[in-house]
């Protein structure tokens, strides 16, 4: 039992080994796909959360949290911010 | 096979020295095969750590005694099931059990968010790794499962309160959510490593933390229905510092799971946000250090090990070393934008995290006071359930009303006009509930009044938000009614699932309001023939009976249950008397009116030689919403977890994973 027991665990400790030594094993190296920069990242949650903000504020208006008055005047401000994020993020405007 | 539980330990131990080592060098150097050997290693320690948790199951199963850990918690008599839960019975199994989750949500969470980005997990990995290092080092060498001994013919047996089903139920929850927790910290403290304190640790883990805070809640309320059940006292939250400790850091997560909102539609709270994440694991890793190192006199202290200045040790390290590296990057975490105004959802949000922030704390140092008094004065004075009580109707109350103003109140700011409109009905419905309940005799306790007012106040918001939002929805595409508010929820499963939450939550209000301001107890000595009257019931006390099962001799008293004349209910509440463990144990007997919501509660408190018993009657009113809350609270819960198909694909995009034209 204590020979099975021992070599089981060398086993284990063989295969732990080798798993993990597995990335240098192998001979490919594929380079992950290029993350977005930072600053683009920051631009895009901007845009996102410019959008996201529009969207609710139709949704409070439409179910009655914002009057038609306090909509107007909010919708405004708004819409510039998601248009100024878009801009930032697509300066030439394709 | 001792050996081999003990020879994975130790390799796992490696592993996740070598994840700590690897990850962090292969991170710093942007060395990429590095880093993913470190991943790795992180996934073979699960596969060793399971190695070893079936080696200990395997020997709980066979009553293997020569496992000292099988010896002291189990016993030949011990039915099968409790003896495999025995695994988390124990100080040393539940350590094991600790590092069985936690490289099981390791592995999982690397593997499923490497989408989160490269630069982002490979600074995860070994903070993951310092975690499970530090678990598996404790099982080594402090407290190893795996330790032998000369078979005694029989075990010591198991404690005689956790020989419930709940125990094999209720502390897994609760591991699955301290545990659980470990993945938002890694993926803060990734973030921070990496410089990368943009919205992605977030939305990585936001499903972590649902997941996590789902279980602790499940799992506290599973463990308040064992204490009603089993502990006999009538109730089922009694302060204790250990089920204190299982409520920071849910506290804390809910702050957090509000909190995170404001981030991701305003970009502010950045700094708190990773404040609270540090708080909600510290104070997980906190709970395990009360529950196991028996610093605290508490129901749950089954076991005084040797671990508690290992935990302190790595509670510090962990607060000392997040704080510092939060500090260092205050600077990326600085806000660009300011709260509009104070009447907003954005401010309620704000108010409920102060409130809940504030309420943890309390708890905290009500916790800590006896540790702290002890220090200074040399004497342990413990703070009972009045100062508890004081700080939950003082932070608990405002909570109650704040779930019901919040969904009432745009995103950015309202007028006095809207304000008005919209919180008419619910106002309404509230003030007519209360005066109803004044007028049913609720006024002999005011919180009680308060709470109940509260709750019908958010249960209105809560029916009105669904149905505005069913209408809304039902004017913008023309779908009928059963189909504009399944789309409704599926579109905004957040936003709906939190209000199920929230109607959970008003469930439980309700609940605890009700059984603890309004309950009735009698006590007396009874004999055979004699009965007791209590509200409307009157209790005819029969007899005793005595039966042996196969590892304890159970008495029973048996109680005719009268209401209004007719014989309703036949209840044997009584005593259990365990041999081997040399324990007895209250066995109450509860009947429970699903329509009124109460529960007819018996306690057997004495069965005295010449026939006669001291028992206790209580009515506990509405008591059963409060598991009918934790019904709701999973359905909420499990709306909100659900995969979203549009949202999973949005921040593909986002984060340049999916090409834009790929969504269309």
């Amino acid at each position: 039992m204590l020979a099975a027991a021992l070599v089981i665990g060398a086993l284990l400790a063989v295969a732990a080994v080798w798993f993990v030594a597995r990335p240098f094993l192998s001979r490919s190296d594929e380079a992950p796909a290029a993350e977005p920069p930072p600053e683009r990242l920051a631009l895009e949650e901007e845009r996102d959360r410019a959008l996201a903000a529009l969207k609710e504020l139709e949704f409070d208006h439409r179910t009655g949290k914002i009057s038609d008055e306090d909509y107007r005047g909010m919708v405004g401000e708004l819409r510039r911010q998601a248009a100024d994020a878009l801009k930032a993020l697509d300066p030439e405007g394709r | 096979m001792p050996e081999l539980g003990r020879a994975a330990l130790v390799v796992c131990f490696g592993l996740a020295v070598y994840a700590v080592v690897a990850g962090f060098w292969g991170a710093h150097t942007r060395r990429r095969r590095l880093s993913r050997s470190a991943q790795n290693a992180l996934v073979a320690a699960f596969v060793c750590t399971i190695v070893a948790s079936v080696v200990l199951f395997v020997a709980l199963a066979r009553s293997d005694f020569s496992f000292t850990y099988v010896a002291q918690h189990t016993s030949r008599e011990l039915p099968t099931p409790y003896k495999l839960a025995s695994f988390w019975g124990g100080q040393e199994g539940s350590l094991l059990f600790w590092l069985l989750v936690l490289t099981g949500y390791s592995t999982a969470a690397v593997l499923l968010d490497r989408k989160a980005g490269r630069e982002l997990v490979v600074w995860v990995v070994p903070v993951l790794g310092i975690v499970a290092a530090f678990f598996s080092m404790l099982v080594v060498f402090v407290a190893s499962p795996f330790r032998t001994q000369l078979a005694p013919l029989n075990g010591a047996g198991l404690n005689s309160s956790l020989q419930s089903p709940y125990f094999q139920i209720h502390p897994p929850l609760l591991y699955l959510g301290y545990v659980g927790l470990t993945v938002p910290f890694a993926f803060a403290m990734g973030a921070m490593l990496s410089g990368r304190t943009d919205e992605r640790w977030i939305v990585a883990t936001r499903r972590w933390t649902l997941a996590a805070w789902m279980f602790l809640g499940i799992g506290q309320l599973l463990g308040a229905k064992w204490a009603y059940e089993e502990v006999g006292w009538g109730g089922y939250y009694a302060w204790d510092p250990v089920e204190n400790a299982a409520l920071m850091p849910w506290l804390a997560a809910t702050a957090f799971l509000h909190s995170v909102m404001v981030q991701e539609k305003k970009g502010m709270l950045k700094v708190w946000n990773m404040l609270l994440v540090m708080l909600a694991f510290s104070l997980s890793l906190f709970g395990t250090f009360l529950t196991r190192s028996g610093v605290l006199n508490s129901i749950h202290s089954f076991t005084e090990g040797s671990i508690g200045p290992w935990f302190l040790g790595f509670i510090c390290f962990v607060v000392a070393s997040s704080m510092a590296l939060l500090f260092t990057r205050l600077p990326l975490l600085r806000s660009k934008t300011k709260l509009e105004s104070l009447v907003s959802r954005k401010a309620t949000f704000l108010y409920n995290n102060l409130l809940l922030v504030a309420l943890c704390l309390t708890i905290l140092w009500g916790v800590t006071f006896p540790i702290l008094s002890e220090a200074v004065r040399g004497e342990a004075v413990t703070v009972g359930r009045p100062y508890y009580n004081f700080f939950l109707r003082s932070f608990g109350l405002p909570l109650l009303l704040l779930m019901g103003i919040g969904p009432l109140i745009a995103w950015r700011r309202a007028s006095l006009s809207s304000l008005k409109r919209v919180f008419f009905w619910p106002t309404a419905f509230a003030f007519a509930i209360g005066v109803m309940l004044i007028a049913l005799g609720a006024g002999s306790s005011i919180p009680g009044l308060i709470a109940y007012t509260f709750s019908a106040f958010v249960a209105a918001t809560i029916v009105l938000e669904f149905v505005r939002g069913t209408a809304a929805r039902r004017t913008l595409s023309g779908e009928p009614v059963p189909r504009a508010f399944a789309s409704l929820v599926a579109r905004n499963r957040r936003r709906y699932g939190g209000y199920i939450v929230h109607a959970a939550i008003v469930l439980l209000a309700i609940g605890i309001a009700g059984s603890s301001a309004y309950n009735t107890s009698r006590s007396a000595r009874l004999g055979p023939g004699q009965s007791l009257k209590v509200r409307n019931y009157t209790l005819v006390y029969r007899g005793v009976s005595s039966a042996r099962t196969s590892n304890a001799i159970e008495q029973r008293a048996t109680i005719d249950v009268y209401r209004g004349g007719n014989r309703i209910a036949v209840m044997h509440p009584g005593k259990n008397d365990y041999p081997v463990e040399q324990q007895i144990s209250n066995e109450v007997s509860i009947r429970s009116d699903w329509l009124t919501g109460e529960d007819l509660f018996l306690i057997t408190e004495q069965i005295n030689g010449n026939g006669t018993i001291d028992f206790k009657a209580i009515i506990n009113p509405l008591v059963n919403m409060i598991w009918l809350a934790g019904l709701v609270f999973l359905l909420g819960s499990v709306i909100t977890l659900w995969p979203d198909a549009r949202e999973e694909r949005r921040l593909a995009i986002r984060y340049g994973r999916l090409a834009p034209e790929a969504s269309a």
